[in-house]
């Protein structure tokens, strides 16, 4: 044995998760949503699915090759999430370029301009999603056409807002139970359906892939400031109503699934309620004081910009002494 | 049963692996032919050799003299010649240090004086740490820090709390369970010395919940003993890191900058040292064998063994059989052990296991993905993430601000690691290349 021992540093023994299994059961944790978003919408975002994530793969691969890294990391699950989700941040009614050109730009831009896989600064699918947003300011404003088929109930006859968070034109507003499980509410792909997203996101805190930390204050944050931040005259109704809040748009998907993406949150838990609170108010402002009915895209953007900063800021105590960084002046 | 206690941050759970040698008991070896016994296998300046070629020796007898307070006696393991005082691999730093080689005459013959019932009841502590020191006792546990040094407290932080630390949280270890099952009044008598010595009030056997036969053994001799307490210990990597323990118990910690348990009232040995003081102090029995597990899924025959202090490496592997696609030897356990570049290196005081695995590979590390996982697993409230960055890039100011040098490698961290970063390894170089650059700039000033 003596000419082939192996000499590596402690510890000896490693866990048994890796990269490519924590990704892979986020893109698990999604199923549920994608599914019943082509329930809702039809087949037709098939075709955005599998545009969108054949784009970012072929991106990812390209990327590597370019970047002389080893091309099997394409297939760590890391670009078909992001794949994933930014085909169910889409509109339903937008073409197949945006995705196309969404895609591409969350890999190749977004993800390895930055150096790749842990080293971006911003979600990619949600960095994407606002780069379409300008790009494409037409084409991704969620459209009154793409009526989403009913679960139970009589669907409209034609369709009268474009979201439930839409600040002019709303007719009824939408039941606390149809927004929970997407029934007849309009919105992005795959953000309707609340009870198969919470599903995927209770699954992935089980599996401790995500921080619980992370949606419950996050929500929370939003929860408590609509409630209580006052309405104005001439708002609708439902805009007094957290649980209306918290149940519409894209804050469940957010705060589950993008908010907690781990390369670009903060790394101790503190820092991650200081990012999930910071991620609320904004949301909460946007929607109640800004001219934008949605706001979580831009909220969990604006806060990745400030996670280097939060890790800084926001240590752990060091054992045996009061301050986290006691050896500031020591070198 | 009273509660189980632990330490509140951090910590890992390991594959245990202790089944295959914890009901073995510990079968004492044959002496080799020959031994290399090293200057150096301790914490603090190594001893200076006071026997030459073709000297004598008993068993027992001085053959390195301690240098400074802050060092340790080592003595021959075996009767007979001295064949040779030359270099040999020490395992811990893979540096040659200088050794006494011994052919063993066989007789094993103790030095005059040595191994004999000494008059313990009238002994003044001053005596007894004077006989720790001559016999060369350090702490078995790996960490090899004399343990006369940490019998004589400085006046001003009198010890409260001794504890006897029967955690074995390493894996694959279980020689302290065995020492605890089959001595277990001598480690009630060894802590009640040293309880003697420092003059505190408080005993404690710390004892991880994995080990129920332990924790009742010592229960039962400890039942009418008011001052010592028998403590189970939750079963968490790294219950029994000196720090660790004695939060988990007392819930005080050790200050960070170099603090030692002693700020804070504790006194910590292993159950080997322990047992390593009480053979000083009753029978003036120097340091010259040890206990420990021989395992991993590369040995043959797995068990626990009296081995000789410098006994060959290599020849433990041939006698206990190593299988097919061997190609890892770890003195220590998985989490903290010392990969071997060679078999053919000689035991040392410190080895408390060795662990030969077969098919280990390096996993392929990847860029950090910020995961936090290391960060919520570092007992010390590091940032491990962090730091192994700082290290990478040899910013050696950021990664002193980072507390680099309070890490303690217990390896948590690179073990929880999704990226499989070499975050230990990381910070091992940094340690090393930081007192590099002191020694430096010390000899250029
Ligand atoms: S090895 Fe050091 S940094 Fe890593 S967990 Fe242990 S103490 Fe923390
Ligand atoms: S565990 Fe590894 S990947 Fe996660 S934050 Fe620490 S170093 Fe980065």
């Amino acid at each position: 044995m003596e000419n082939q021992l192996l000499v590596s540093s402690s510890p000896h023994v490693r866990d048994a998760d890796t990269i490519e299994k924590i990704m892979w059961c986020v893109v698990v944790a999604l199923a549920p949503a994608a599914a019943m978003s082509i329930y809702f919408f039809g087949f037709g975002v098939l075709k955005v699915y599998v545009i969108s994530i054949a784009a970012a793969e072929a991106t990812e691969l390209l990327c590597l090759r370019w970047r002389g890294k080893p091309l099997s990391r394409a297939a760590d699950g890391s670009a078909f999430i992001t794949g994933m989700l930014l085909a169910m941040v889409l509109p339903p009614s937008a073409p197949y370029y945006c995705s196309l050109v969404g895609a591409v730009f969350a890999v190749a831009v977004v993800k390895h301009a930055f150096g790749g896989l842990g080293c971006n600064i911003w979600n990619p699918a949600l960095a994407a999603r606002v780069f379409l947003q300008f790009a494409y300011p037409l084409r991704m404003s969620l459209s009154q056409w793409s009526v989403p088929r009913m679960l139970w109930g009589k669907a409209a006859e034609v369709a009268t807002m474009a979201s439930p968070l839409a600040k002019e034109g709303a007719a009824a507003p939408l039941s606390h139970l149809d927004l929970l499980f997407g029934n007849g509410v309009p919105g992005c792909i795959g953000e309707t359906c609340k009870v198969a997203l919470l599903l995927g996101g209770l699954y992935l805190i089980a599996r401790r892939v995500v921080d619980w930390r992370i949606p419950l204050f996050y929500i929370g944050t939003v929860f408590v400031l609509t409630w209580l931040l006052p309405a104005g005259h001439d708002a609708p109704a439902w805009a007094a109503d957290p649980f209306y809040h918290v149940l519409s748009g894209g804050l469940i998907i957010g705060a589950f699934f993008m908010a907690t993406d781990m390369v670009t949150t903060p790394v101790t838990r503190r820092g991650r309620i200081v990012f999930a609170m910071g991620c609320g108010l904004l949301v909460a402002l946007i929607r109640r004081y800004g001219g934008y009915p949605e706001g979580v895209a831009y909220s969990i953007i604006f806060m990745n910009t400030f996670t280097p900063l939060i890790d800084r800021w926001v240590c752990p105590r060091v054992y045996g002494s009061r301050t986290p960084r006691p050896a500031r002046r020591q070198a | 049963m009273a509660k189980t206690m632990t330490f509140p941050v951090g910590g890992v759970h390991p594959e245990e692996g202790k089944d295959r040698t914890s009901g073995l008991p510990i079968r004492v070896s044959e002496p080799p032919g020959e031994v290399a016994v090293l200057m150096a296998q301790h914490i603090g300046a190594p001893a200076r050799p006071v026997v030459k070629k073709k000297d004598r020796v008993r068993k027992g007898q001085l053959v390195g003299e301690a240098q400074g307070f802050i060092s340790a006696n080592v003595h021959a393991p075996v009767s007979g010649a001295v064949k040779a005082v030359e270099e040999r691999i020490y395992s811990v730093t893979g540096r040659r240090v200088p050794a006494v080689i011994i052919e063993n005459d066989g007789q094993e013959r103790w030095a005059r004086g040595l191994n004999e019932p000494q008059d313990v009841e009238s002994m003044e502590p001053a005596r007894m740490v004077e006989l720790v020191h001559e016999c060369g006792v350090v702490g078995l546990g790996g960490a090899t820090f004399p343990s006369h040094v940490k019998l004589s407290p400085p006046a001003e932080t009198p010890i409260a709390d001794v504890f006897v630390n029967g955690a074995e949280c390493e894996p694959c270890a279980t020689v302290d369970h065995r020492l605890m099952l089959e001595h277990t009044d001598d480690v009630v008598d060894g802590l009640k010395l040293i309880m003697r010595i420092v003059k505190a009030p408080n005993g404690y056997v710390g004892i991880e919940r994995n080990k129920p036969d332990a924790i009742e053994a010592f229960r039962k001799a400890l039942a009418d003993e008011a001052s010592i307490r028998v403590v189970a210990l939750q079963v968490k990597y790294p219950q029994g890191a000196e720090q660790q323990l004695i939060t988990a118990v007392t819930g005080r910690e050790v200050p960070s900058q170099g603090g030692l348990p002693g700020d804070v009232g504790c006194l910590v040995h292993n159950v080997a040292t322990t047992l390593a003081v009480r053979d000083a102090i009753r029978f003036r029995r120097p340091l010259v064998e040890r206990a420990l597990t021989v395992t991993g899924d590369g040995i043959e025959n797995a068990g626990n063994f009296v081995e000789r202090v410098g006994t060959s490496v290599a020849g433990i592997l041939e006698r206990q059989g190593l299988r097919e696609g061997a190609n890892q030897l770890i003195l220590g356990g998985p989490m903290m052990g010392i990969a071997q570049g060679t078999a053919d290196v000689p035991l040392v005081k410190g080895n408390n296991a060795l662990l030969v695995l077969r098919g280990a590979r390096i996993p392929p590390q990847r860029d950090c993905i910020h995961c936090g996982r290391c960060v919520e697993h570092c007992p010390l409230g590091l940032m491990p993430a962090e730091l192994s960055i700082a290290c990478e890039k040899q910013d050696w100011d950021a990664a002193v601000e980072l507390n680099m040098l309070e890490c303690k490698e217990c390896g948590c961290c690179a073990y929880v690691c999704p990226a499989k970063r070499r975050i230990v390894h990381m910070i091992k170089f940094g340690k090393a290349e930081l007192r590099l650059r002191k020694a430096r700039a010390r000899e250029g000033s």
